[in-house]
């Protein structure tokens, strides 16, 4: 079948070249169509257009017309329309593009309007590209070298401002170097919904400043970071602390709620520096809230585990897998597997082929929390939807009540944050058999226990294999504990709240002593089956496409950077904990509710 | 912040002639300068709430005009005028006489607290050129004479008040 035509597409001609847009867009946007870069700072795709840089100018004419008959008047020896150029440029963000526009963005008279507008950005502007960490990233300098002038007629004063203001926790402002796009006050104001930006002593000392007593301290804050064209705002976290260019960028997932914001991790031999939003305009568009930004900092914590542990003492590898196979020998039975929602897709999945092979119930560690209806998510578990994939468990763990709420744990607390705390749980039926006796060894894919609501009686009754990334409770009374690797030190998948199945890459290599879950996984499996299974990302996955029924055509080769949608419907009447969000909306209640019951 | 309940009278009269509540802040703010004295960070926040801004909205229109002052100023309000007609005419010499009759300097207040003099722009009288604003009442071609007469004019009225 042909598609029909979509009736909301407009022909428009960008330096010579036709192409069909949609109906309301901008000339910026109808330029980028056809790969011309109109030059810009204040216009940002995902905020409202403010027009005050003046560097997007370019030249609008329309086709001519025949006043009386209103049929465009040809030209003899073409054939083609004359156009009616504007005398005057205009601004491209604020020009929404008309059928038959023709647009000029290379004439000479743009090429000396960007002149002139360079010249009036950089009177101001310190020449401090050396020292500032906007340097290699900054729309100013590229754009000074691209469509700048070359040489400095200015023999007068430069304006003196402040050189560092903090604005709020985790945002330093070096006034002079602001170029008053207003990006990051639209940002607050729009996005966040904080209005706490504004420009103060408005003139000759414009300053970009917050109300006597009041900070930008909001966990979106970060992104005024990353949308300020020049290097203006910085993170109080990252200034002067690496070039950008010496960084290493890897895609990576916002592993602290099921939002799975998409990030750039940027490393440099194998340690952190920071982590910025990746465009994904299906899930988190150009945004990612303060907290996913530090998560980082847990690779490095002092409570990090990197020896293997039996019985509490030193260990090897080998033979923590052969205390554990010992382990499922001797209780045989009465063992249960207590999956995480923060393991990925293929974690998740061998742990599922050692629950089956063991003959072992299956639990999943709810976490749930306050969502913050932008990009944190009330279900802090970043892969709760791939278990529920690949089949190791049915239903979603039940919530404890908010009664006894424990302290939110490792990945969401911090400085920064929602300060509601985070409910971990879903273990009441464990806690109800290993009181009964029935079960007497439990696997714990990095999931504190204790924190989700066993007792030190209960555990003490259990034997436990813990495989995690840091000590706590439970790692503490394991009989057998292997270290494991962060979200950053492995690649694998998550799927989030939409059934997107989103990909990340390993980042930085993990601390000696610390093996992937998968390895260990796979020699735990191995152990209890005795027959090989794969160990690795690429292999692993022609076994997931034969054995889980959604991941059938899929393969990590081919799994796009901003991911794929997975087909959810079968888990669409479970009741998932998330309230909207920037780019989801949750089920209609009543709706879930009716299927359940019928 | 303590308005006379004659300023929050005026206040809630004259926000309803804006069609959205945010157009009434101009006159808002100069109703509580009027009553105030000056503008404080607590009149910017209590101005906010009353029109359903943030502070922030309402604190950069109060800095970006010079007529509406943070700090409180003295009992009297000097405004020399120092556009072009009335430099030309002797607005400078015209403020330098005020100056030194409340030994203060443009931009401050004198150390009994009576004067603020301050160096304005067009008072919007060049035909009359030099004039001076003292509070409400203009006062045109101040010479260094008329300068003078106008100090002691306000010091007696200083003296009568004490």
């Amino acid at each position: 079948m042909i598609a029909p035509p979509k009736p909301d597409l407009i022909t428009v001609n960008v330096d010579g070249r036709e192409i069909a847009v949609p109906k309301g867009t901008n000339v910026i946007e109808a330029a980028r169509l056809v790969g011309v870069d109109v030059p810009h700072y204040c216009y940002h795709p995902k905020l409202s257009v403010s027009g005050n840089c003046r560097m997007c100018l370019i030249e609008i004419g329309m086709p001519a017309v025949d006043p009386v008959s209103r049929t465009p008047f040809p030209v003899a020896a073409s054939g083609m329309p004359r156009i009616n150029w504007m005398p005057r440029p205009q601004i491209g963000c604020a020009t929404n593009v008309a059928p038959g526009m023709h647009i000029r963005t290379n004439s000479p008279l743009i090429k000396d309007c960007r002149e002139g507008v360079m010249e009036f950005l950089l009177i101001n502007h310190p020449l401090d590209c050396p020292i500032c960490d906007q340097a290699g990233e900054c729309k100013l300098q590229e754009q000074s070298t691209g469509y700048g002038r070359g040489y400095s007629r200015f023999i007068e004063q430069k304006n003196v401002k402040p050189k560092r203001t903090p604005l709020g926790p985790r945002v330093t402002l070096d006034d002079e170097r602001c170029i008053l796009c207003s990006r990051c006050i639209r940002f607050c104001k729009e996005i966040v919904k904080d209005d706490v930006l504004g420009f103060t002593d408005r003139g000759s000392y414009s300053t970009l400043s917050c109300f006597p007593g009041r900070a930008l301290a909001n966990n979106y804050s970060l992104n005024t970071v990353d949308i300020c064209p020049v290097g203006a705002l910085t993170s109080t976290d990252f200034r002067f602390k690496m070039r950008v260019w010496f960084l290493k960028q890897t895609n990576s997932i916002d592993a602290e709620s099921s939002v799975g914001a998409n990030t750039v991790v940027w490393s440099r031999e194998g340690v952190i520096y920071r982590i910025t939003p990746r465009r994904n305009d299906e899930v988190n568009d150009t945004w990612l809230p303060d907290s996913a930004r530090e998560l980082y900092k847990a690779i490095h914590a002092s409570d990090r585990l990197v020896a293997v542990k039996v019985n509490g003492t030193d260990s090897a590898l080998e033979f923590a897998v052969g205390a554990a196979t010992g382990l499922f020998r001797s209780s045989a039975g009465a063992i249960a597997v207590v999956g995480s929602g923060r393991s990925s897709v293929e974690e998740q999945f061998l742990t599922r082929k050692l629950a089956d092979a063991l003959e072992a119930p299956t639990h999943l560690v709810s976490r749930v929390g306050q969502g913050d209806e932008i990009l944190i998510s009330a279900d802090r578990n970043p892969n709760v939807r791939g278990a529920l994939v690949v089949g190791l468990i049915q239903a979603l763990p039940k919530t404890r009540v908010a009664g006894d709420a424990t302290p939110s744990s490792r990945l969401t607390n911090g400085d920064v944050g929602v300060a509601a705390p985070v409910r971990t749980g879903g273990l009441t039926e464990l806690a109800a058999q290993i009181d009964a006796g029935r079960i007497k060894a439990v696997v714990s894919l990095g999931e504190d226990l204790a924190a989700a609501g066993l007792t030190a009686t209960q555990l003490a009754k259990i034997s436990i294999v813990y495989l995690g990334t840091h000590a706590n409770a439970t790692s503490a009374v394991a009989k057998v504990a292997v270290p494991t690797l962060t979200v950053f030190e492995k690649s694998g998948t998550f799927v989030n709240q939409q059934f997107r199945l989103q990909k990340f890459s390993r980042a930085v290599p993990g601390p000696v002593g610390a093996t992937d879950d998968l390895v260990v996984l796979a020699k735990l499996v191995a152990a209890a089956t005795g027959t090989k299974i794969a160990d690795e990302i690429g292999p692993l996955w022609s076994v997931l496409a034969t054995e889980v029924p959604a991941l059938r055509t899929v393969t990590v080769a081919n799994l796009p950077a901003t991911g794929l949608l997975l087909d959810g419907t079968p888990w669409a009447v479970l009741p998932f904990a998330e309230g909207a969000t920037l780019h989801y909306k949750p089920a209609a209640e009543p709706a879930a509710a009716g299927a359940l019951k019928s | 912040m303590k308005l006379k309940p004659e300023t929050l009278r005026r206040i809630d009269e004259v926000i309803p002639h804006y069609p959205v509540k945010r157009s009434a802040v101009l006159p808002v703010l100069h109703l509580v300068q009027e009553d105030a004295g000056c503008i404080s960070p607590e009149a910017t926040e209590w101005v906010a709430q009353k029109l359903d801004l943030q502070p922030i909205n309402v604190y950069e229109i109060v800095t970006f005009y010079p007529m509406f002052r943070q700090q409180p100023i003295g009992r009297r309000h000097v405004k020399v005028c120092r556009t072009l007609s009335c430099a030309l005419m002797g607005g400078y010499k015209a403020c330098e006489a005020f100056e030194q009759e409340f030994n203060t300097h443009r931009g401050a207040t004198s150390l009994d607290g009576e004067v603020t003099i301050e160096f304005v722009e067009c008072l919007a009288s060049c035909g009359t050129a030099p004039v001076v604003m003292i509070d409400d009442e203009l006062h045109e071609r101040v010479d260094a004479a008329k300068a003078k007469a106008l100090s002691d004019q306000i010091k007696q009225e200083a003296a009568q008040r004490r």
